[in-house]
């Protein structure tokens, strides 16, 4: 009796262990990795009428093995590279600098945080964490409002006489790292803040007493205790912005389109959906490093976990 | 040496947080506008919010998305506690390796290329097994499950960590199986970071444009699939109505709750440490 309760337990104690790991193994493997390999091969495969809008890239029929195998759609990348590799580019260059300018932002901001009393730090990071959970849309579209021709700022500017005529701050630059700073301050914000508030005052204060200024303190001490959140944040930010479709879509013009955008409309617009795979796969092969980098950080999930609940706590 | 902040640092921090918030604050003032522009005050008046609570189309939106975040968030939910499980307690199982990537590989995958390769992929299905038939919110609910899981994953995990397993070993020492011992004292103890994965996996899905765009079939289209439809024409005010009320719903959730965290840990901390906290 106790033998067989026992076998029992251990039955289920072994079996539930296979069942915790293979369900979610199974799903990730279903619906993630078998979509990539989808997309992969789409890429090599073409667009023709019908459903699905491409050709199936091999099969049986009754001549036996076909395929479709073609480079058609990386060969159509290069040709119109101003039409596809150029919003690669302004990709890469958009998400460098709004990573940059959240950090210019972020730093300040993550060290004051880290230096005020707890219940004021508490305060803080709520006021960090409430954009988070709220729809990054929405704010987008709340960001146009102020920006727009006669726009909020743009009718206070010649109420007071500032200006004569409507500045142009939609589909610029500068409208697409606004969006991008409203998006991603957060998420730079927090892994930065997770590494500061583990500095010791100690630490500070014996450099300072032993002689060091204000900036050798900041560039010896400061500075390399807080790179692993620098990285973390400026993964967090640069990954998703360049792949950022919404902001280029709603706040960018024609110079600001973005590898996602021309994606979206290659899919949508175009139906071409053999070109939006290879756009994809693209876009993969330029985040392939810091995706694979990022894997190695542990900020990110600080960053996540903070947001996930802990972060009111002191 | 002075441990505040200075000058420079402040105000680029207040710049900061301006740019988090002064074009929502603004949004949400002009909700109340009389007028259709959001450069001329009109005076006062809720009439966009009654117009909102006219507009079918954006409030059979909502109910989808409610449906499809719900779902999403309690099965990521379910799924995050079994890979968090996995990764805290099965030390080095097989497939830890293939597992651990496959969890962490969808934080960062661009939405474009998460949207369009589960497309491709529910489009394959269908041709091989019939399944899924057409594209609606249960494709939606799958395609955020499977990036709603990695986020409550991450968020469990760090729970669980904490975890004093001395509790699980004496239930097992008095005879309790392993799903009891689960249930009756694991799941209580990390109640709430299960329910902050919950919450985290519900708002990441109620507020996904791009993934439901792709995955979507026609009649499921999702409160943001709306709302873009609707912001691309320009501004219109019933949106700035429905924002302002989203938004005061997520902030007064959010500060309730972490007045509550901050309450329960500042009591804590008074505790077990007696003020040795700075």
């Amino acid at each position: 009796m106790a033998a067989s309760m026992m076998a029992g337990r251990r039955w289920i104690s072994r079996h539930g262990r296979r069942l915790v790991v293979a369900l979610p193994l199974l799903w990730l493997l279903i619906f993630f990795l078998m979509p990539l390999v989808e997309v992969a091969q789409t890429s090599f495969t073409t667009a023709r009428r019908g459903i699905p809008p491409f050709a199936p890239l091999w099969g049986f029929d009754k001549d036996g093995f076909f395929t479709n195998f073609n480079l058609k759609n990386y060969g159509l990348l290069l040709d119109y590279w101003q039409d596809y590799i150029g919003p690669a580019g302004n990709s890469l260059r958009l998400a460098f600098f709004s990573t940059l300018i959240c950090l210019l932002f972020a730093y300040p901001m993550a060290w004051w945080i880290a230096r005020s009393n707890p219940r004021q730090r508490a305060i803080l990071l709520v006021l960090v964490m409430l954009p988070f959970w709220t729809s990054s849309l929405l704010r987008i579209y709340a960001l146009i409002g102020l920006l727009n021709p006669n726009g909020f700022i743009n009718s206070m500017l010649i109420f007071l006489g500032v200006i004569d005529t409507p500045l142009r701050m939609m589909q610029t630059d500068f409208s697409i790292y606004m969006g991008m700073l409203l998006t991603y301050l957060p998420l730079m914000i927090l892994p930065l803040y997770a590494v500061m508030i583990r500095l010791e005052d100690d630490l500070l204060d014996a450099a300072a007493d032993l002689g060091a200024s204000r900036a050798g303190v900041f560039m010896t001490v400061v500075l390399p205790l807080t790179l692993p959140g620098i990285v973390a944040g400026s993964l967090l930010v640069f990954i998703p912005a360049v792949g950022e479709f919404v902001i280029p879509a709603l706040l960018g013009g024609p110079e600001q389109i973005m590898v996602g955008k021309v994606l979206w409309t290659e899919f949508f617009r175009n139906r071409d959906w053999p070109v939006a795979s290879a756009i994809a796969m693209l876009l993969l092969a330029l985040l392939a490093l810091p995706i694979i980098y990022a894997r190695y950080q542990d900020g990110r999930e600080a960053a996540i976990d903070r947001v996930g609940g802990q972060g009111g706590a002191p | 040496m002075n441990r505040g902040v200075s000058w420079p640092a402040l105000w680029l921090g207040i710049i900061g947080f301006g740019i988090l918030y002064v074009p929502v604050m603004v949004m949400v003032v002009y909700s109340f506008n009389a007028g259709r522009l959001v450069s001329v005050w009109a005076g006062f008046s809720t009439k966009w919010y009654g117009e909102l609570m006219q507009n079918d189309q954006v409030l059979e939106a909502l109910g989808k998305s409610l449906w499809v975040a719900v779902n999403a968030a309690t099965l990521s939910t379910v799924f995050g506690v079994l890979i968090a499980l996995a990764f805290v307690r099965y030390g080095n199982f097989r497939f830890r390796l293939l597992l651990s990537a496959l969890a962490s590989t969808p934080l960062v995958m661009p939405e474009v290329v998460t949207g369009l390769s589960l497309l491709l992929l529910f489009i394959a299905m269908e041709g091989f097994l019939g399944w899924p038939a057409g594209r609606g919110l249960d494709t939606i609910i799958i395609a955020h499950t499977t990036f709603g899981m990695c986020f409550a994953a991450i968020v469990v995990q760090s729970r669980l960590r904490d975890f004093d397993m001395s509790i699980e070993e004496a239930a097992a020492d008095l005879g309790a199986t392993q799903p009891f011992i689960f249930f009756s004292i694991t799941l209580p103890v990390i109640a709430p970071a299960v329910v902050a994965a919950w919450l985290l996996a519900f708002t990441l899905s109620f507020d996904d444009l791009v993934i439901a765009s792709f995955v979507s079939g026609p009649g499921s289209s999702t409160l943001p699939i709306v709302v873009f439809s609707k912001v691309r024409l320009g501004v219109t005010p019933e949106i700035n109505a429905l924002a302002t009320i989203m938004i005061a719903l997520v902030a007064a959730s959010v500060i309730t709750a972490s007045i509550i965290i901050y309450r329960n840990a500042a009591g804590r901390v008074a505790t077990t440490q007696k003020g040795s906290q700075p």
